[in-house]
């Protein structure tokens, strides 16, 4: 199918979301469209998809104009969408998701359930895919639910796939599954937009690629472009991929956790007798594909979650059965992974959410009352030492950039004194040139002698920050390796090898990012 | 692990191992509080043993007719017993689920009586050691159950021997030396007057919010019902068209849920209170300014009365009280199956349980979400308007002023206790139909406790059990949440 997007625009108040694109889509091609978080994929696809309507322009389908007002409309022209947040109802079966909108009956309305656990078998034996129809998609992993998504884009006969940042959730080895399913379908004449941020794995698969930026198409470049040239068009300037750091320098160790096992509200084992010690001054990174108990651990670091048994303790104290508060006054800062959810309040003002958990001293509060005054200048220096990019102080913080989110709550827990900084994903969802700054002051925090826990699904970002790698799997830690550890070692740890098997295999069986290193 | 397999992450084929032989600190929480419940239960078993009175409780019974040979008889008891070894055995293969060990102790119980309806109509016991007997029982399933022995497989069963073992003390000891016979017919067949209004009006709210949309209106629904009902049926004299018209009714109301919550947003737990006050406003001015001034044209209606299937309503014991019914009562018997199959085995079902847990999933493969929803909402009104229909021409017959009298909330506290599923909802209202019947049986019966207390006992039930229960339930997803495109 050739597929034409031209003069596409798509404006949200004032905000223009898509400047007047053009995209064309040759049949068979993998197509990847590369941008920063917010530079606009998502809305060009979602309005290629049915779920917007465009302001002005159109979508040409073989030489034929056409209008998109649904997704039952999308699907009926060929295009099929796995969403970064995949669509799939968790308490259904695999079969049942597939067949949603689209259900066989054998009459008055009945669910044939025979036939849609056929055509889900046949779908995935067809491309080796693996699913059981009739698990349930809660209860099934991420890599997998994404392959649920796959089939059900094929299941309605798609000869478009949009994959919407698809690499996101999944290990090495899963991403390089993924690459080889995408090659599949590119043989069988299906075409294949790839939207993502990630610099490797574009250049890994993409026949053609398309640079947006703040809604507009910047550019064409070609796969062998090297990685500099893609971040700066995406940029708009010449960033630093990777930071800049000395050797560590470690100290005494500072957080010291034995035997630690959580488990989680529905019964599960999500963290499984961990022993870890990280020391003053360096910086040790939980590697791991989500859900696999990292969540957990750093909940029961800061005393979130229930311990089931082990120790933790800070600085020789231990803090096992501290209070939150407690914790943090002992000196750990936290930077949590859902940063909307728990890193700040988002109605409130950028000032407000600086002292979340300093108003309580001095010189915030003098009695009950806050002093604003105070509050004010400490956001004033804040904002300017971590170039937090805002109109005013007293914008609320829902109203920046991921980016900038991220650098008030990083500002916030380091503008107190800690021998601990325990931060979970600290650049999810955050512009490259932001994330430049962000790793620039975790070393400087690092340098300073406070001791780092990185959690992090992104092994480049793990290669960047760490001086240690700690592995996770199924809640516990398979490994404890050094930073040079390749790529392809980590990812195969990710998936519960030992190290030892890891090395063995790496060198067998390279994957296709690996092998570009 | 081998290298081999560490070459495939996450394993493609096999699911996530679920361990469950930790407990987690909320199931620990959990079966704690229950088990608390149950030894308080059991505690008060004993109380009651050791209060109960000399001589003997006597139980009355409906006597089947004599159309069933003792042959028959004996295999209707043999179907029974073979029903409560199946009960207690096809959860442990994971062929039914858990809570239907539940039944065993019933359906053993169904299985005594049977027998005991040969011949005499009444039966008595000697109060003071069968209440002896229960309570221990009852402190062992409760002791067992805290203890979690067979990792909890077995709560079903222990939970309701506790419950129903705790019933029958009290019986024993509210009845020892009485010359009255307890009607246990009776009450049995009252549960189930009580309960059909309950049942319709907590399937109303399963399937509006399976689609996402909480119905708290189910009170002004009834009354809505129930009013019409009343009035169509004096009127016309055709109980068929009375129950049409209440259904009508029901879905008027429904409609002004579903345009308020679904088009313009409402918050709909606000829109639904509001409701209620509005139906009875309605009712109330209707009653005042028209019916009771002309009650002989307006308020007389035809009450439904009770027919008797042929051959089901013969069975002893059992057919009397579920086969001795009327139209109002098959109805609430289909809508159950009905509500049950079409939920969880047709397109609408799926669509409507997708809309309600995942909405943008739905739309993303082309199912338009507000579409399903009205319907779902709409449909809920036929159930729920046949609800109140109930309290006119279904049991009570003039209409009063806000003569529902909370039972639409009864109803929801049965959906939630019922964790949204149709037969779920169902057994907790049968539950609460049961305490109100026996409410009013202990009333005639003349025991020492003032009947007003004894009015509060299911609500107070309510309180326990939605308390007790809610912990675990898990609404579906997008219950309550409007859904707006983009």
């Amino acid at each position: 199918m050739h597929l034409e997007l031209s003069g596409l625009t798509k404006s949200f108040g004032s905000l223009v979301a898509n400047d007047s694109i053009d995209l064309v889509i040759e049949p068979g091609e993998i197509h990847c469209l590369l941008g920063e978080n917010g530079a606009g994929k998502s809305t060009l696809m979602n309005m290629l998809y049915g779920l917007l309507q465009p302001d002005s322009g159109e979508i040409i389908i073989n030489g034929e104009k056409v209008v998109i007002d649904s997704p039952s409309a999308a699907i009926r022209h060929g295009i099929g969408m796995v969403h970064q947040h995949f669509m799939l109802v968790p308490v259904f079966t695999v079969a049942e998701n597939i067949m949603l909108g689209r259900e066989q009956t054998r009459g008055g309305g009945v669910l044939d359930r025979k036939k849609a656990y056929a055509r889900v078998r046949e779908l995935s034996d067809q491309y080796g895919l693996h699913v059981d129809p009739g698990a349930l998609v809660e209860d099934i992993p991420v890599g997998v639910q994404q392959r649920v998504e796959i089939i059900k884009a094929l299941a309605n006969d798609a000869e478009v796939l949009i994959l919407d940042e698809p690499t996101a959730v999944l290990t090495p080895s899963e991403i390089d599954d993924l690459i080889a399913v995408m090659r599949q379908f590119k043989e069988a004449g299906t075409s294949i937009v790839f939207i993502t941020h990630k610099l490797k794995e574009v250049k890994a698969i993409a026949d053609k690629i398309t640079v947006i930026r703040r809604g507009k198409v910047v550019g064409q470049a070609e796969p062998s472009a090297s990685e500099e040239e893609l971040a700066e068009m995406m940029v708009g300037r010449a960033v630093e991929l990777v930071v800049d750091k000395q050797e560590a320098d470690a100290g005494d160790v500072q957080l010291e956790v034995r035997g630690l096992t959580v488990i989680d509200e529905r019964g599960h084992t999500a963290v499984d007798n961990v022993d870890l010690d990280v020391r003053a001054g360096e910086i040790v990174a939980l590697a791991g594909v989500q859900g696999n108990g990292q969540t957990e651990l750093t909940e029961a670091l800061l005393g979130l979650t229930p311990v089931a048994a082990g120790a933790i303790s800070l600085g020789g104290k231990n803090i096992t059965r501290a209070g939150t508060r407690e914790r943090l006054e002992a000196g750990i800062g936290y930077v949590p992974e859902d940063r909307a959810h728990d890193g700040f309040v988002g109605s409130f003002s950028v000032a407000e959410n600086l002292v979340l958990d300093l108003f309580r001293r001095a010189p915030f509060s003098a009695g009950v009352a806050l002093r604003t005054g105070e509050i004010e200048r400490n956001c004033e220096e804040r904002v300017e030492e971590f170039d937090i990019r805002t109109q005013s102080i007293t914008l609320p913080v829902s109203s920046l950039s991921g980016g900038n989110q991220q650098k008030v709550v990083l500002a916030r827990e380091l503008s107190r004194s800690l021998k601990l900084l325990v931060a979970s994903q600290p650049t999810r969802g955050v512009d490259v040139g932001s994330i430049e700054f962000l790793h620039k002051r975790i070393v400087r925090e690092r340098d300073n002698g406070t001791a780092v826990l990185i959690v992090s699904t992104e092994l480049d970002e793990i290669a960047a920050l760490a001086d240690r790698i700690a592995v996770m799997y199924r809640g516990r830690i398979v490994g404890i390796v050094g930073a040079d550890t390749p790529r392809d070692e980590l990812g195969l740890m990710m998936a519960g090898a030992s190290k030892q098997e890891a090395e063995v295999e790496a060198t067998e069986h390279p994957t296709t990012l690996g092998s570009m290193e | 692990m081998t290298t081999t397999e560490a070459t495939e992450p996450a394993g493609p084929t096999e699911p996530v191992e679920v361990e469950r032989t930790i407990e987690s600190p909320t199931e620990r929480a959990q079966r704690i509080r229950y088990g608390s419940i149950l030894l308080v239960l059991a505690a008060v078993t004993i109380l009651l043993a050791a209060t109960t009175g000399d001589g003997r409780a006597a139980f009355g019974l409906l006597g089947g007719s004599e159309v069933l040979g003792s042959a028959a008889a004996w295999v209707g008891i043999l179907v029974l017993l073979a029903a409560t070894v199946a009960a207690v055995v096809l959860p442990f293969t994971g062929r039914a689920p858990r809570a239907t060990a539940a039944l065993a102790p019933l359906l053993l119980l169904f299985a005594v009586m049977f027998f005991k309806t040969k011949g005499s109509a009444s039966f008595s016991v000697p109060a003071g050691a069968t209440a002896w007997t229960l309570a221990v029982l009852a402190v062992a399933c409760a002791v067992v159950w805290v203890l979690r022995v067979a990792g909890g497989r077995l709560n079903g069963l222990l939970g309701s021997i506790v419950v129903i073992g705790f019933f029958a003390a009290f019986l024993c000891w509210a009845v020892a030396g009485k010359n009255l016979a307890f009607p246990i017919s009776n009450q049995f067949q009252g549960t189930l007057n009580f309960a059909t209004p309950l049942i319709l009006g907590a399937l109303a709210g399963v399937v509006c919010e399976r689609a996402g949309v909480i119905n708290i209106a189910i009170e002004g629904q009834f009354l809505f019902g129930a009013f019409t009902a009343a009035l169509v049926s004096s009127t016309t004299g055709s109980s068929a068209a009375a129950l049409i018209a209440a259904a009508a009714t029901g879905v008027l109301l429904a409609a002004l849920l579903a345009v308020f919550s679904i088009k313009y947003l409402v918050n709909q737990v606000v829109l639904g209170v509001v409701l209620v006050v509005f139906a009875t406003g309605v009712t109330g001015y209707l009653y005042d300014e028209f019916m009771q001034e002309n009650a002989a044209d307006l308020n007389t209606p035809h009450v439904l009365t009770a027919v008797k299937i042929p051959g089901l309503g013969d069975i002893p014991f059992i057919g009397p009280i579920l086969f001795n019914q009327t139209v109002l009562v098959y109805l609430m018997y289909l809508a159950v199956a009905v509500v049950t199959f079409v939920l969880f085995e047709t397109r609408w079902g799926l669509r409507v349980r997708s809309v309600g847990e995942h909405p943008k999933a739905a739309d993303t493969v082309g199912i338009k979400v507000s579409r399903v929803r009205y319907s779902a909402v709409l449909w809920a009104g036929v159930l729920a308007g046949l609800g109140g229909a109930f309290f006119t021409v279904g049991y009570g017959g003039a209409f009063v002023k806000e003569m529902t009298a909370g039972n639409g909330f009864i109803a929801l506290a049965a959906l939630i206790m019922g964790r949204w599923h149709p037969i779920g909802a169902t057994v907790a209202a049968l539950f609460f139909g049961f305490a109100t019947q026996l409410q009013s049986q202990l009333q005639i019966v003349d025991t020492p406790i003032p009947g007003d207390l004894l009015l509060m006992a299911p609500y107070l039930a309510t309180v326990v059990a939605v308390a007790g229960l809610v912990g675990r339930v898990r609404a579906p997803k997008a219950d309550g949440e409007p859904y707006v495109k983009g």
